[in-house]
């Protein structure tokens, strides 16, 4: 409804005694056995992603883009961009292309995932954290991460894709998650260089993300912001304890830092030059800011919290253009990036293994509470 | 069986390494609650998300450990998301108009401009 549509209630309300039988709609909770009815769905589960790396994914068929903008209602579609490009958020019940649909699908079921999954690296040395306050606070930030899953999950499913094809699409290899969860936590140090730069990472992306056009993700990741700080916070705290210890302590931090610093590089996705990311995603709001853009941020502001305590990072090139205020560094392994998201990191069969263990020894617990004459509702907002 | 992990839970777990397909049944997450939240009393309850449950009881349970788990919290509210009313996002137009309704905001009162008229006029007469 348009222009014409104020002129269309009114007069609907005149004609009826009655107005609730006129207006009201119960619309915004879609029914899931209706999720046929998006299209877009079926292609989702047939494309197999490519990146799952950072929370960034890119479209590799852009092909697909074009023919599903033919299909969409050119003025809706104008009417669409139009919301976007005011600033607008866009909300469930409203109309929107599918292929927005099917990217944000994407874009946060990978972003959930890798918050349960990123749940499993630093779980490995709850049982062994040196004391009982950072051993609270890895509980509570372990979690956290699983809190944010199910917000993230939450978001997804408003777009029309149930919960349990999100997890039947993870524990498959179907959908991805980030990249840097299939290297192993092998030292305490790694944790600390797990909480501070991969979450830091992670929040220079979700605060880019936290200004895009779709409402319920917005929401999410404002939560979990907040949420992150305290983890960066705690995270930054156990780096520099070590960093400022003894001569071993020192070593081991700058031993992880060593081995971590390839995949945080990775963390953002493939430099811009190779990615073909759309401009349509970026003028939908969905990706808010260039992979390189979101890197180079994240080098500006960590890089020389880590020179500071006096540790290194294996890379010669790594420096500062004062002139243009971009990093200059040498490029990541893209190769091993690709590799290690299609199944050939270290960790990531255990990583899904453990997963469909969860899931396996879980399931008799909620077979025996659920009610398979329940009628599934999506979440409304 | 040793998975020969780093993660002493982990080995303590008999994983299935056969790569066997896990399919969780459609339903098995159970149903979807909205939640809303009290920060203190006396104020509003306030929309803060979902959780998923198979039950108002269990809904409450995990709805206290999502969101009541950190700030201030003294109550919170579940609804199941299928029993929420909502107007159509597309018929937001339908509020277009409640801006402009002067007559019914004090802004749309100027009493003292028709005051100090009265006062000016009784002044000069």
């Amino acid at each position: 409804m348009k222009t014409n549509g104020l002129n269309m209630v009114y007069y609907k309300v005149r004609k009826s005694n009655s107005f609730a039988p006129v207006i009201l709609k119960v619309s915004t909770t879609a029914d899931f056995g209706d999720r046929t009815k998006f299209s877009n769905l079926q292609d989702y589960q047939n494309n197999h992603s490519m990146y799952g790396g950072g929370y960034i994914f890119d479209e590799p068929n852009n092909r697909q883009l074009k023919e599903e903008q033919i299909h969409d209602d050119p003025e809706k579609l104008t009417e669409f961009e139009d919301r976007i490009s005011r600033g607008e958020k866009i909300e469930p019940g409203d109309w929107m292309p599918s292929e927005y649909r099917r990217q944000l699908i994407r874009l946060i079921e990978q972003h959930a995932h890798s918050e349960i999954i990123g749940a499993l690296p630093e779980g490995t040395w709850i049982t062994r954290a040196p004391g009982f306050k950072r051993k609270l606070a890895l509980i509570a930030k372990v979690q956290d991460e699983i809190g944010h899953g199910q917000l993230l999950y939450n978001a997804a499913e408003t777009l029309g894709k149930s919960r349990e094809a999100m997890i039947n699409d993870l524990l498959s290899g179907k959908s991805k998650y980030s990249n840097v969860f299939n290297y192993p936590a092998e030292t305490w140090a790694d944790v600390t260089v797990i909480g501070f730069l991969i979450d830091a990472a992670a929040i220079v992306n979700q605060i880019a993300n936290s200004k895009g056009s779709y409402g319920p993700y917005c929401r999410a990741l404002e939560r979990i912001c907040y949420e992150e700080s305290f983890h960066l916070k705690q995270g930054h705290d156990a780096f520099v304890e070590l960093a400022a210890g003894t001569p071993a302590q020192r070593e081991m931090v700058q031993d992880a830092l060593n081995r971590w610093w390839q995949p945080i590089m990775h963390f953002f996705g493939p430099p811009d030059k190779n990615s073909t990311h759309s401009e349509k995603l970026m003028q939908w709001k969905v990706k808010m800011a260039s992979n390189d853009d979101m890197r180079n941020q994240f080098l500006d502001t960590y890089v020389p919290k880590i020179w500071d305590m006096g540790l290194t990072l294996p890379d010669e090139k790594l420096k500062k253009d004062e002139a243009t205020g971009k990093w200059d560094y040498s490029d990541p392994d893209w190769d091993l990036f690709k590799i290690v998201i299609n199944g050939g990191g270290p960790c990531n069969k255990e990583r899904l293994d453990v997963r469909k263990w969860a899931e396996e020894h879980g399931r008799w617990v909620r077979k025996a509470l659920m009610n398979p004459k329940d009628k599934i509702s999506a979440p409304v907002a | 069986m040793n998975n020969q992990s780093l993660d002493p839970r982990v080995n303590r777990l008999k994983l299935n390494a056969s790569g066997e397909a896990v399919t969780v049944q459609e339903g098995e997450n159970w149903n979807v609650f909205e939640v809303f939240h009290q920060e203190k009393r006396g104020a509003h309850h306030e929309h803060v998300g979902c959780v998923h449950a198979p039950n108002a009881q269990l809904a409450l349970i995990f709805a206290k450990e999502q969101f009541g788990r950190r700030k201030k919290c003294v109550n919170l509210w579940v609804v199941r998301s299928a029993d929420i009313l909502a107007f159509d996002a597309e018929d937001e137009d339908m509020f277009a108009n409640n801006g402009e309704k002067t007559y019914r905001d004090a802004s749309g009162f100027k009493v003292m401009e028709k005051i100090n008229k009265f006062k000016k006029a009784a002044k000069e007469s």
